[in-house]
């Protein structure tokens, strides 16, 4: 990387800070309970709409783990999210009625809040549809993660979006809320993910899966990224580029060993496909909010129309971390 | 004991050595805030046997910690004239045994220092390539703050050829910094009329907590046991593994005295063995069992698992370990010449047999299957989206079964430069082979003959690249003249190449298909201008080779 390149890096990542900093008067503060927040906790963030259903057990799972505080961006919900966040006591809320897409599909308006009370602690960005997942999480709460990584001097994390689909048809089995999803989710693809290389910004491009398999068998090159990095020690100076696929600087992507070992790595557990997706995917369409013209969205109406089973005899059903670490989807790297 | 941070943890653990007898000097690291530290004090205020230092600042790899060690022994050796150990332990340091085990262990050793000690050339686990560097160079510049500075000083002294000169011609000894030396060796460590020229020496070399103590007890001690009684694992990076409640187990069965570092957080350690009643057991310490476990995690940080591709394992080319991570056959031409080589081939090896994976169509999964282990779909799009992480994916998939797949010059070729890199790879090539659909397929003759030339090619270029020098696969390549002079040898070799279960000579051959007319056939290419030289020699007569093609096909055998 020349001089020019990075220096061409840096512009651009000051331009997403200048950018999210505009962007936070599309927030309005509903509950901001952000001066509960101590020096070492760990905070989560995340954009969410009409997702009441999922809200329950949502924060439960990262309460149990150890999450301490919530900082949560509503997008015109009209399902009771908003009200049903802001009577949570570690919740802090904004809305914004502003569109989606034009926010980068919510980039903006979580640098922003990262920026602003993100700094110094560990962040993790993660969508109320998605369970993380790191070695040992059984027997050790993320704060332990969280030391070590701080011990190895280590900024970011990975961990890869894992489809989760349940047997038979989706809609077979009603989710309800704070159940836990994977009960009925309990599914996924065990190794038909391939990666490339991004050489601009140095993260790798993960993509495969039941979406791969079943929605984009002809068009493989337009199924959806899957590679993220959502637990990272946050500094005023990061900036998300692109949902939580790449950051900038761009040596927080570098979470994967380039001779020959394994880094230490997780899953993120993601449960979009519950009964109420026919419908989610039907009004995302409509609203046409989302990444590339919502091509995804568009092959999913096209493909939910046969009503399909993304079950096949080759799925795995979960059972825990061990089983994604010896399946090679995620790995305890040195953390023993 | 030295802390600086978790001090509420170290508390504990004073309090836990006090209550057995032991009397304990505590030196908190400067950093510590004054306030804090005053709380700390306070709050150890009411144990009688617990002292505390002169602070010092320590930060990693300096002399600081050597500094508060040495004033922290000096107060131990005055004030509790009893004491005939002393142990160096750190506010992270756990007792996993009873402390009167230690008592009786020690007092049954009276004259001998606990204390790794191993001179510089002998050591493998230095980080960061300065070994005996850290003694002959000097290190005024932090590494922790001012990498750079470190780092190019470090550089410049090199270039300079510039080195120091041990005091008084001591051997430099390293080993492990939490150590526990007897009175008599301590004290004449401390109280030794040079010691002031040693001190100037090591305060600037680098990490001198590991050799200080170290290199001096070789002087003075009567009787060095070179270890170090506290179970203290590092990973490659050289930072201490930490311990958390799920160990506990493994940390009750290594038998070792003191185990670092716990996490402060790891509540049912601290209650399992703060609290754990004594049975006067006098086991050596055997930490065998966690030194594997740890062992392995560094083996998975820095070798990884040959052949995975993941989100945190992406090999730069050449890094990978074995670019797959089983071996699998690669045939090329057998299913042309053979009507049933597939499940012949399954039947004699017990190998998972596919058809053309890489096929123009589909990939041909072994049983017609739509979709395989690891849930690969044989969507020919996919799989030529990423051709290289198919075939990874499949082998990583199909782990413990081998797999076997038919390839030729009609297939995509984009993987053709994996396979002969790849060491796991077996190829065998029947040269020439792929005209035989074409012999038998009904389309216009100009049409079969620019197909002719087109695979030719390719193949002829795919031979290339399997002959190269830096080839890695074992190949193993026939014409098709020389292939069917003598099948049963060929395959008899391709087989034993495998090493699958067929060590035993062949008993059944797969029924080679009609080839009366090929030879006319190859003519009459030839008389169209193309030439056909990849098969070999087969003469234009329409009478079957020797040995080779027959009107009715059956099984043959060969005795031997």
């Amino acid at each position: 990387m020349g001089f020019a390149q990075s220096y061409r890096l840096r512009v651009q990542r000051k331009r997403w800070r200048i950018r999210a900093f505009r962007k936070r008067r599309e927030l309005t503060r509903v509950a901001d309970r952000t001066g509960q927040i101590r020096k070492r906790d760990i905070l989560v963030f995340s954009t969410c709409r009409n997702e009441a259903i999922r809200l329950p057990y949502f924060l439960r799972y990262y309460r149990d783990m150890g999450v301490s505080h919530f900082l949560i961006v509503d997008n015109d919900s009209t399902d009771g999210t908003r009200d049903y966040l802001a009577g949570q006591e570690d919740v802090s809320l904004w809305t914004t009625a502003a569109s989606y897409k034009r926010a980068r599909f919510g980039v903006d308006w979580l640098n922003w809040l990262q920026l602003k009370h993100g700094h110094g602690h560990w962040t993790l960005t993660v969508d109320p549809d998605e369970f993380f997942i790191y070695p040992f999480c059984d027997t050790r709460p993320l704060p332990a993660l969280t030391d070590w990584l701080d011990a190895s001097s280590i900024k970011s994390f990975p961990a890869m979006l894992l489809d989760m689909y349940p047997k038979g048809r989706l809609d077979a089995q009603p989710y309800v809320a704070g159940q836990n999803p994977l009960e009925i989710a309990a599914w996924f693809d065990a190794g038909n993910y391939v990666i490339s290389k991004n050489h601009l910004y140095g993260n790798l491009w993960i993509q495969g899966g039941p979406r791969m398999r079943m929605f984009f068998p002809d068009e493989p090159a337009r199924a959806p990224a899957l590679n993220k990095i959502p637990l990272v020690k946050w500094d005023r100076d990061y900036a998300w580029v692109s949902s939580t696929h790449t950051l900038l600087p761009r040596g927080l992507n570098l979470v994967y060993d380039e001779w020959g070992g394994e880094k230490a790595s997780g899953i993120l557990l993601h449960t979009k496909f519950l009964h109420t997706f026919g419908e989610k995917a039907a009004e995302e369409l409509d609203r046409g909010q989302h990444y590339a013209a919502s091509v995804e969205y568009r092959a999913y109406a096209e493909t939910l129309k046969q009503d399909p089973e993304l079950w096949c005899r080759w799925s795995e059903k979960y059972i825990n971390w061990r089983q994604l670490e010896i399946l090679g989807l995620m790995s305890k790297g040195n953390w023993a | 004991m030295l802390v600086h941070t978790a001090l509420n943890r170290a508390e504990q653990v004073a309090r836990h050595w006090a209550a057995a007898g032991c009397p304990v000097v505590i030196h908190a690291d400067a950093n510590v805030p004054r306030r804090v530290n005053r709380a700390f004090r306070k709050s150890l205020a009411d144990v009688e046997s617990v002292r505390f230092s002169g602070r010092h600042r320590c930060e990693w790899g300096t002399w600081g910690i050597v500094a508060a060690t040495q004033e922290a022994c000096e107060l131990m050796l005055r004030d509790f004239p009893e004491v005939t150990h002393v142990y160096l332990a750190s506010g992270s340091c756990m007792p996993l045994r009873p402390v009167q085990e230690l008592r009786d262990y020690l007092a049954a050793r009276p004259r001998t220092d606990f204390i790794e000690s191993a001179t510089t050339a002998d050591v493998a686990w230095t980080v960061g390539g300065l070994d005996s560097e850290r003694f002959t160079l000097r290190f005024p510049f932090s590494w922790k703050r001012h990498r750079r500075l470190f780092d190019r000083y470090v550089e410049l002294q090199r270039r300079l050829g510039y080195k120091r000169r041990m005091p008084n011609g001591i051997v430099p000894h390293m080993g492990s910094q939490w150590w526990c030396l007897t009175r008599q060796t301590l004290s004449a460590i401390l109280e030794d009329p040079e010691r002031p020229t040693y001190d100037r020496y090591f305060q600037r070399v680098w990490i001198p907590d590991e050799s200080y103590f170290q290199t001096l007890s070789r002087l003075w001690s009567r009787q060095i046991e070179s270890r170090s009684l506290t179970l203290s694992k590092f990973d490659f990076q050289g930072k201490p593994h930490i311990f958390y409640d799920d160990h506990l187990q493994l940390l009750r069965r290594s038998d070792c005295f003191v185990a670092r570092k716990i996490w402060p957080h790891a509540n049912r350690l601290y209650r399992t063995f703060l609290t754990e009643e004594g049975e006067g057991r006098k086991t050596e310490p055997n930490p065998g069992k966690i030194d594997r476990i740890f062992s392995r995690a560094v083996e998975r940080r820095t070798r990884g698992r040959p052949g995975l591709y993941m989100q945190s394992r992406w090999p730069n080319h050449g890094w990978e370990n074995g670019t797959t991570c089983a071996p699998f056959a690669v045939f090329q031409g057998f299913a042309e010449l053979f009507e049933d080589f597939e499940p012949w081939l399954a039947g004699q090896t017990g190998m998972r047999v596919h058809g053309h994976l890489y096929g123009p169509a589909r990939a041909e999964f072994a049983g017609g299957q739509e979709i395989i282990a690891g849930a690969i779909s044989d969507s020919a799009a996919i799989r030529d989206y990423n051709p290289r992480a198919f075939l990874t994916n499949l082998l990583w998939a199909t782990r413990g079964e081998m797999q076997a797949f038919q390839y030729g010059p009609a297939d995509n070729q984009h993987i053709r430069w994996d396979l002969a890199r790849d060491g796991n790879a077996r190829i065998a090539v029947i040269s020439g082979a792929w005209a035989l659909p074409l012999f038998r397929s009904n389309v216009n003759f100009s049409e079969i003959r620019a197909e002719a030339a087109r695979l030719q090619k390719i193949e002829a270029s795919f031979l290339d690249l399997l002959r190269a020098t830096d080839t890695k696969a074992r190949v193993h390549i026939w014409s098709m003249a020389d292939f069917i002079e003598a099948p049963m040898e060929a395959l008899q070799t391709t087989l034993s190449e495998l090493g699958t279960r067929t060590t035993r000579r062949l008993s059944e051959a797969p029924t080679m298909s009609d080839l009366t007319g090929f030879g006319r056939f190859l003519q009459n290419l030839k008389n169209q201008g193309m030439h056909p030289h990849l098969m070999g020699d087969f003469p234009v007569s329409t009478d079957p080779q020797p040995g080779g093609a027959r009107k009715a096909p059956k099984p043959y055998l060969v005795r031997k």
